[in-house]
């Protein structure tokens, strides 16, 4: 009979931390189950939920340094069919090397996969992509996902394609659509990066709200008014390098 | 007869139920006990127990003394013996059976000679087998075997073997040939015999320095017991279906509890737990001073790997174990990690590959080639409803939808691969747009117009950006 420590879960060590009213990106105390309803013709369920898994690997400390531990992406059938599968080159580099894809044929198999890899010590967070509303994913099949999830200490984030907000026990919903993205400071007439409008509309700790969320260069970041920002759109520092002793304005001013 | 009529005959007949199993129970238990005069012994149902006292006659001062000690011994217990000892099982069982009481038939006789006189029954066979040889007129084991009176004749012996050896050689069981019996009984051939084992039942106790008088101190006890009796199952393979618990109190008084099991179990917590609630109306009295515990019925219990998945439970399950898993339910083609390849097509650039296997080198994509987050499987095509003047579509219609480009950028031309395909097919033109509701797509227009591979070239939404 093996002796059995007591061991707290880690959602509820983390839940005693100070209590955050309002969400923002870069919270230590980050959920372990979360959900992301997207619309299946748009990507940006997946990337809103690999700039939150980035956001809660980078500020809860697990993702310091080099962090070498794989992240597993579960499909079924019906989201490859609807939203195609992750392309190597548009993954963002510290995740394109670390990247384990399953391609579950049914929802039920896609749960068991998801469960399987909160289950691995070596997985630092599992993505889903579940498309619809099956029957397997129940109230039951969700709480059992965050019972694992918060036992082992992996955090998940699902995607919901195309799906009603049915009964679920994930600690964050969210709803996230595409947004108009700020104008590149360069090509004005360019696609900006990535940009979301996101919606959490059921949190244990934080009172719901809306944001308009955008990838900054691998940084989740809180785009306050669209407006006012597509002026200031990100700028590579690259770019802007000093031009001493070379520019012939340099030299005239001089 | 019926018993009516027997009881008509005789009234002061005595009845008792026939217990078949209950008579073969005893009988093992008197193997057992007969233990005591040889080695190993073997059951002869319904009545009958052979011991191998091959040499340890000498411990009881030879063999007559020995078969003396073995009638007194049953005497003693009230029963009726007939012992009879001889080289062989089958020679022992006839002399026992039919010979005269406490017969010995030593080595250097010659069984034959000896036996010649009993009826064939001495043979432990089938009755039908004895009817045939009642009817063939064979009625002495001398007769069967073809030697009779004091001459001893070879051939007439030969002839009787042959004879019997045709007569039945279609049988194979022992019971129903005579020959095979008689070899046995003669010791020709072999006759392997079933020996009586006795396994101890699984017993553990303690003998307590002080006895005992307090409920804690025995819970320590019973703790210490379960999992003693657990060791001792374990090294068994057997698990418990009822356990026993014997308490000696000083006064000499012996307090019994008992437990079984809806299946064998070997769980010292969930052994302790059942006790614990039967323990609760012990009256200890001046206290305990001896505890013991056996499994009076135990089963074939296997070992599990119960500690295996208990540490999966506890630390998670490894890397590997993790996509051996995955894979044995959903395939070896289910789980795979991206790999690009040498190849400048979008859809070709990436290769899928078991996921722990070695990733191949490969040269790192150019930094300012976008590429979106997800790719379809099959580019899917979409009808242009208006395009602006230099061809990118304005408003397009992929799956029903309507989409109105606000923002382009491109194009990235991708020629074909010559070296790989045919002359005929044509280039591509990437552009990456931004619909009016912020949806960002990866569209190409394949081929462009007039470059003689085609008519007007289709346009194809490939790829989703975040």
């Amino acid at each position: 009979m093996p002796s059995t420590v007591f061991r707290p879960s880690p959602a509820r060590v983390l839940a005693r931390g100070l209590p955050e009213p309002r969400w923002r990106p870069g919270l230590v105390a980050q959920p372990f189950h979360s959900e992301i309803f997207a619309p299946a013709d748009e990507a940006s369920g997946a990337g809103l939920a690999l700039a939150l898994a980035r956001d809660a690997l980078t500020s809860s400390g697990e993702g310091r340094g080099e962090d070498d531990r794989q992240v597993l992406w579960v499909q079924d059938r019906a989201a490859i069919r609807q939203g195609g599968r992750p392309c190597l080159a548009g993954l963002s580099p510290e995740l394109a090397h670390r990247l384990i894809h399953v391609a579950a044929a049914t929802p039920e198999d896609a749960l068991f996969a998801l469960e399987e890899g909160l289950k691995c010590r070596d997985i630092a967070c599992v993505i889903g992509e579940i498309a619809g509303n099956p029957r397997a994913l129940s109230f039951t099949a969700s709480r059992r996902l965050s019972l694992t999830a918060e036992r082992h200490g992996v955090r998940l984030w699902l995607v919901r394609l195309d799906a009603q907000p049915d009964l679920s026990s994930a600690r964050m919903r969210w709803q996230a659509r595409s947004a108009p993205s700020a104008a590149p400071r360069w090509n004005p007439a360019a696609p900006g990066p990535a940009s979301w409008q996101a919606e959490l509309f059921r949190a244990r700790a934080h009172a719901p709200g809306q944001w308009m969320l955008s990838d900054d260069a691998g940084t989740l970041r809180i785009r306050h008014d669209p407006d006012l920002d597509s002026a200031a759109a990100p700028d590579p520092r690259y770019l802007a390098r000093p031009t001493v002793g070379r520019s012939l304005a340099a030299r005239t001013h001089a | 007869m019926l018993l009516a009529d027997a009881r008509a005959l005789c009234p002061e007949l005595a009845a008792v139920p026939a217990d078949p199993a209950g008579d073969l129970a005893a009988l093992e238990k008197l193997a057992l006990w007969a233990q005591r005069w040889g080695p190993w012994s073997a059951l002869d149902p319904p009545d009958g127990l052979l011991v191998d006292v091959t040499g340890a006659a000498h411990l009881f001062g030879g063999e007559e003394r020995l078969l003396g000690d073995v009638a007194r011994a049953f005497a003693a217990r009230g029963f009726t013996v007939r012992p009879a000892l001889a080289p062989t099982a089958g020679a022992a069982w006839a002399l026992s059976h039919y010979g005269r009481g406490a017969a010995i038939l030593a080595p250097q006789d010659d069984p034959l000679r000896l036996l010649a006189d009993l009826p064939v029954a001495a043979l432990r066979l089938d009755d039908d087998v004895l009817t045939v040889l009642r009817r063939l007129g064979i009625k002495r084991l001398g007769e069967l075997a073809g030697v009779s009176g004091a001459g001893d004749d070879p051939v007439q012996e030969a002839a009787a073997r042959d004879a019997l050896r045709r007569r039945f050689r279609n049988r194979h069981s022992p019971a129903a040939n005579p020959l095979l019996r008689l070899d046995q009984l003669l010791g020709r051939v072999p006759e392997p015999l079933l020996p009586v084992i006795a396994r101890a039942m699984p017993l553990v106790q303690r003998r307590l320095m002080e006895p005992l008088r307090h409920r804690a101190l025995l819970d320590t006890v019973l703790a210490d017991l379960a999992a003693a009796m657990v060791r001792e199952l374990e090294a068994r393979g057997e698990g418990a279906r009822r356990l026993e618990l014997a308490l000696w109190r000083v006064d000499g008084e012996v307090l019994q509890r008992r437990i079984e099991l809806a299946a064998a179990t070997r769980e010292a917590a969930h052994i302790t737990r059942l006790f614990a609630a039967r323990l609760d109306d012990v009256d200890a009295g001046f206290g305990i001073e001896m505890v013991q515990l056996r499994a009076s019925w135990s089963e074939p219990l296997h070992l599990a790997q119960t500690d295996l998945d208990a540490a999966a439970e506890d630390h998670g399950t490894a890397l590997a174990a993790c996509i051996d898993r995955l894979t044995v339910r959903l395939g070896p083609k289910a789980v795979t990690r991206p790999v690009s390849r040498a190849s400048h097509i979008p859809e070709r650039a990436q290769g899928w590959q078991p996921p722990l296997a070695p990733v191949p080198a490969s040269q790192q994509a150019l930094a300012f080639h976008t590429r979106p987050l997800k790719l379809l499987d099959r580019p899917e095509p979409i009808a242009v409803l208006y395009a602006s003047p230099d061809g990118i579509p304005q408003r397009f219609r992929w799956r029903g939808a309507v989409h109105e480009v606000v923002r382009v950028e491109g194009p990235e031309r991708i020629a074909p691969e010559w070296w790989r395909e045919r002359s005929t097919t044509r280039l591509r033109d990437y552009y990456r747009i931004e619909d009016e509701a912020g949806r960002r797509y990866w569209i190409y227009r394949l081929g462009i117009a007039g470059d003689g591979r085609g008519g007007v070239p289709d346009w194809f939404l490939q790829g989703l950006c975040a």
